[in-house]
């Protein structure tokens, strides 16, 4: 079977690769690129664990093909940090002690960000709902949202 | 498998023909994916990706309504402030389906096509009067909403046919719509009932015009026609809503299922109908 080409954009560096048709932008991910920080949860859209951005745009990558990744903007965990420096709510999420086993975190990571893009300041109610979609099964949520509520507090007050 | 992703609807219908039936389309994928990694080995020959088809990712002003292309997401629905203030009950049916997630991808005409007999969005299309604009080899032509799907998982549609967009009206003076479902939590969850009414006021707050449907209650999405006479030529006053949930309630035909009972069900239908319609009254302008 032919395989498609595609060009796209990952945490802002050009990317090429080439999938089957019918391959989520999930498995060209972790698969292909190397790229396992987003997790494979559900493969359902239930769970969260793989979520992305395109074009800005917070979904999960399990429901989404590859092919559909041309010419797009891709963000995934891999783009969060800035080098050895972590994100204010990767620091928060250490601080608040906000993962047990870690496989939900950097789906959340990817969610409360496209969160705080757009709402620099949402209340906690706004976060539960925000966040709704990602599923935790160890931390029972509570400092899950303190961790998004702090970072959030922090970034408003960063000069 | 193949992938396809036309620019033009024409290439689209090309495609279409040309594959004879074996072609899935392909718009947020938010239920077309789960379905092929669900590993039934009934695969489609192609998936034709519609969402590089500049003129369906558009919400355009039409008529005095509005016009939403098949590839635009729920969370763009959700941002369109025109949109939201003229139909809010479809903003909130379709703004219900999933998580921030879902809303980042799937569409109103992905739900309609889905053909489940709880999707969210569907009642409220329905209530609203919305038209759904197929595109096909003879070209284009309308339909209402509450004719494209005609069982669990089918449409109306033929083999080379697709959803291009939705149109819905002009939002009448003193006009007012809502829908509500019932799940078991808060979020994340499929309708156990759902409940969609759009009505409308005279200068006098007495109803003149309303459309009530009811979505999981039967194999598809009803309009209650006893539903519309039980509110017109009332104030939606106590004594209008409860002969409104009386025919709701005698309306519904639903299945025993985990979710939810035939007795629930049945009940939980009028009981959605009242409070739907109390919130498009308000909506109108009328007494809230």
């Amino acid at each position: 079977m032919s395989k498609i080409h595609v060009t796209t954009t990952i945490n802002g560096d050009p990317v090429d690769y080439l999938c089957d048709a019918g391959e989520s932008l999930l498995d060209v991910l972790r698969d292909r690129l190397g790229m396992t920080g987003s997790k494979e949860g559900c493969g359902t859209g239930d769970c969260g664990a793989c979520s992305v951005t395109v074009d800005g745009r917070l979904v999960c990558s399990c429901l989404m093909l590859g092919a559909e990744a041309e010419g797009r903007e891709i963000a995934t965990i891999e783009g969060m940090a800035d080098g050895e420096t972590l994100h204010p709510l990767q620091r928060k999420f250490i601080e608040h002690a906000a993962l047990q086993c870690g496989i939900c975190t950097p789906g959340i990571l990817v969610a409360a960000q496209s969160l705080l893009e757009r709402n620099p300041d949402p209340t906690e109610e706004e976060t539960r709902y925000w966040l709704a979609g990602n599923l935790c099964r160890c931390t029972g949520y509570d400092k899950i949202i303190r961790a998004v509520l702090d970072a959030a507090k922090e970034m408003r007050e960063a000069p | 498998m193949q992938y396809h992703a036309p620019t033009s609807i024409d290439d689209a219908l090309r495609l279409l023909a040309a594959k004879d039936g074996n072609c899935q389309i392909l718009a947020g994928g938010t239920d077309l994916l789960v379905r092929l990694h669900s590993e039934t080995g009934d695969d489609p020959e192609s998936i034709l990706d519609i969402k590089r088809i500049d003129e369906l990712r558009a919400i355009t002003p039409e008529a005095g309504g509005w016009r939403i292309g098949a590839a635009v997401s729920g969370a763009e629905m959700g941002e369109h402030a025109g949109l939201v203030a003229d139909w809010p009950g479809v903003v909130e049916a379709m703004n219900l389906i999933g998580s921030t997630q879902i809303q980042g991808r799937a569409t109103l005409a992905g739900n309609l096509c889905n053909a489940s007999p709880a999707a969210d969005s569907v009642p409220a299309m329905v209530a609203a009067g919305a038209m759904a604009r197929i595109a096909g080899p003879e070209g284009a032509r309308d339909i209402p909403v509450a004719e494209v799907p005609t069982a669990p998982g089918r449409t109306s549609l033929g083999k080379a046919e697709f959803i291009t967009s939705i149109h819905l009206p002009a939002r009448p003076e003193g006009g007012g719509d809502a829908y509500l479902r019932f799940i078991p939590r808060s979020e994340m969850d499929i309708a156990v009932v759902g409940c969609g009414v759009a009505l409308t006021l005279d200068e006098a707050g007495i109803c003149n015009a309303a459309r009530v449907s009811l979505g999981a209650v039967g194999p598809v999405v009803m309009l209650v026609e006893a539903g519309a006479e039980a509110l017109i030529g009332t104030a939606v006053d106590d004594a209008a809503l409860d002969a409104l949930a009386s025919v709701c309630s005698d309306a519904a035909s639903p299945i025993d299922d985990k979710r939810g009972t035939v007795a629930f069900r049945t009940h939980v239908a009028g009981v959605l109908a009242r409070r739907a319609a109390s919130i498009a009254r308000t909506r109108a302008g009328g007494a809230s």
